[in-house]
């Protein structure tokens, strides 16, 4: 019997660390599996007892590339239970400080991580040997990113700024001056960087995913919205326990999401981009059509040209909220502990996360829940495996190997985040 | 040396942690493509695919220890490396992680996990220097941008890396800051803690939490005296040494006489 096993024992370029093992039996995929054996990390446990205010400082620390997706949900879930909530311009400075981390994150993913897999080098150092012009221009994009997480937050991983119910300390409307400008050449860098990507090869590879994200009656989501999906869910954060579960798989560290009663689902760009398409900005709507990609895209490999466009609608909305920005009388509102709970769901740029609080009277943590974008994707992206490289088992291991690693890389996986979260295994026996 | 000078052979490397610290390497925009020329990037896997077998001039080192498996693999690093750094407050201390190190790790487990039984991990989350030599160690939740590149700058350079021991206090005079704890009641851990942020928090107008761990001699027990004058209760003041760099004798011990 023919049988073979393809095995990457520490996949690279994806944050934290995993495996996978694929495995084939007379030319057919038998199982592909994700193996997360990043140490677990306890944050849920951690958090118990501490005080709310802690809250934004401590969950930063679960992922160092998206540390304000776990400030802002931890946040807007602490504020829902105390009865409270953020408007007019601190609301948008948070708005901000997510474009900002968005830019950051999908940049470092589209030029350091994803497009080395097209192209055909380790990684970008490689790439920028004969892409210098490329990488160059990435990492400048991505240090524009950078540029807004330190004016707003402080620093770059790890912000410091950001309170239950505001900020710390905010900017004064000529801070943003100088950033406004960087903006103008990022949007520019934004759409050469979406228009370089097009001109990738990408299989034609698609599956017929439920898509899972925000939706907001007016914005593109970040930071607020319902929760729906391409098959017709529509609930509030608060319900997110009745038709979502976690199930806790042997060779993983991360916990694996599921609809209630079974199924995979996406969360990430595709799926916002899919569900929110109405929402982006012309600007953003119009290049996505000018490298064909239509109101929908469910090729995961595809995903690079989703990013580049949220790219290109972070550095629209960064310029439109500057624009607008008022100086607020005070840089946090007062916020007035009490026993509760709160929920709450914003748009990592890996995907939808989840918090959920359980607060005593003097707002110490009872409770804490946290599901990250890649637990939930884990099942999807095994789905994929099993599926897409169907056509490549031919190919020799090095290569196929390769084709899994990219597969996985689609995704984006935050690992350590997910630990609560990788290694490739190919069997052929 | 003689003949052709070969580049130095550099790894990074992660045990337990937030990938944040090696992530501050891909952040140095304007300077990773010159760290990259002047260096052999051999061993980077949150950045390229590559190999792990052979020797390092020098190894950075992210994240703590806290699994039977990782106390063998860090050895095997030490082995390999001419140069060891630790990057940040888990490879120094052993970060949040080491919170575990004061609670019952198998609650934390059933906590966390349904299936506690599939969970291998260690009782305590300790910093690299509890299990090999280390040679310089860098820290901060994360570390600051600045000193890493001056920390690769005086490795290529053969000297000792310019990281001032002193506290964030004296950060705050060099800024002009205005003092947060004298000036608005804040509570501040600034006198204790150990320099290289640039007084990032009091310039935003709240205190130090500490996230560069002690500086050299604190006196932590005169600052929690501090801190209860400003209002922190015993509960409080546990909290306040038992964050990120929780594990650090100083505020490890100066947290036990806290709190409950």
């Amino acid at each position: 019997m023919a049988v073979k096993t393809i095995k990457v024992d520490y996949l690279a370029r994806v944050e934290g660390e995993g495996a996978f093992k694929v495995v084939v039996r007379d030319g057919k995929v038998r199982s592909a599996e994700l193996n997360i054996f990043e140490p677990p990390r306890f944050f849920e446990a951690f958090l118990r007892g501490r005080a709310f205010s802690e809250a934004p400082d401590i969950t930063a620390r679960i992922c160092g590339i998206c540390p304000v997706a776990y400030q802002m949900s931890a946040v807007h879930a602490i504020e829902r239970a105390f009865g409270v909530t953020v408007t007019g311009p601190l609301r948008d400075l948070r708005r901000l400080l997510y474009c900002g981390e968005w830019i950051e994150s999908h940049v470092l993913h589209i030029y350091m991580l994803h497009a080395p897999d097209f192209l055909g080098y380790h990684g970008a150092v490689d790439m920028a040997r004969e892409h210098g012009d490329a990488v160059r221009r990435g990492l400048q994009l991505k240090k524009v990113g950078n540029q807004i997480m330190e004016l707003l937050g402080g620093r770059e991983i790890h912000p410091i700024n950001v309170r239950v119910g505001g900020f710390y300390r905010v900017p004064r409307r000529r801070d943003f001056a100088p950033l406004a400008e960087r903006l103008k050449w990022a949007r520019e860098a934004a759409l050469e960087t979406v228009r370089w990507a097009a001109k990738f090869e990408f299989p034609e590879r698609s599956r017929d995913y439920e898509f899972v994200s925000l939706r907001h009656p007016n914005e593109y989501p970040l930071n607020e919205g319902h929760i729906v999906s391409s098959r017709g869910l529509d609930i509030d954060s608060a319900q997110y326990d009745e038709h979502f579960e976690e199930i806790h798989v042997e060779r993983s560290t991360a916990l694996h999401s599921q609809r209630r009663g079974g199924g995979s689902y996406l969360v990430g760009p595709l799926a916002r981009y899919s569900l929110n398409f109405d929402r982006l900005s012309p600007l953003a709507q119009q290049t996505a059509r000018e490298v064909g990609l239509g109101p929908v895209c469910a090729n995961p490999y595809r995903s690079i040209l989703v990013r580049g466009i949220e790219v290109v609608y972070a550095c629209d909305e960064a310029l439109r909220i500057i624009d607008a920005y008022q100086e607020p009388d005070r840089p946090w509102i007062a916020v007035e502990p009490r026993a509760s709970v709160g929920t709450a769901a914003t748009e990592a740029p890996r995907g939808l996360i989840w918090h959920r609080y359980r607060l005593e009277a003097d707002g110490t943590i009872a409770e804490a829940r946290i599901v990250p974008p890649t637990s939930q994707n884990q099942p999807s992206i095994e789905e994929d495996l099993k599926e897409f490289i169907v056509d490549w088992l031919s190919l020799p291991d090095e290569e196929l190997r390769h084709r899994c690693e990219q597969t996985i890389r689609n995704y984006d996986p935050c690992i350590s985040c997910s630990v609560h979260f990788l290694r490739l295994d190919v069997d052929r026996g | 040396m003689a003949g052709v000078a070969r580049k130095p052979r550099v790894a990074v490397w992660k045990f337990s942690s937030c990938d944040g610290c090696q992530l501050t390497l891909l952040d140095c925009e304007d300077e990773l493509l010159a760290v990259a020329g002047a260096v052999d990037l051999a061993y980077f896997p949150e950045a390229t695919r590559g190999d792990i077998k052979g020797r390092y001039d020098l190894s950075l080192v992210e994240g703590s220890i806290t699994t039977p498996h990782d106390v063998e693999r860090v050895k095997d690093v030490r082995r390999r490396s001419k140069f060891l750094i630790t990057i940040g407050a888990c490879a120094t201390s052993g970060g949040i992680q080491a919170l575990r190190n004061f609670a019952d790790v198998k609650e934390y487990t059933s906590i966390v996990y349904a299936r506690p039984d599939f969970i291998e991990t260690l009782a305590t989350s300790t910093g690299i220097a509890d299990h090999v030599p280390v040679d310089f160690e860098l820290r901060g939740c994360p570390i600051s941008k600045r000193q890493l590149v001056e920390t690769i700058a005086a490795f290529l350079a053969g000297r000792k890396p310019v990281t001032p021991p002193h506290s964030v206090c004296v950060e705050c005079k060099l800024k002009g800051n205005v003092c947060v704890m004298v000036a608005h009641g804040t509570p501040c851990l600034g006198p204790v803690t150990h320099a290289g942020c640039g007084a990032l928090c009091p310039s935003y107008d709240r205190g130090c939490y500490g996230c560069f761990g002690p500086m050299e001699t604190p006196n932590t027990a005169s600052l929690s005296k501090e801190l209860r004058v400003l209002g922190m209760d015993e509960r409080a003041l546990h909290r306040v040494w038992r964050t990120f760099n929780a594990n650090a004798a100083p505020f490890r011990e100066e947290g036990q006489r806290h709190g409950r």
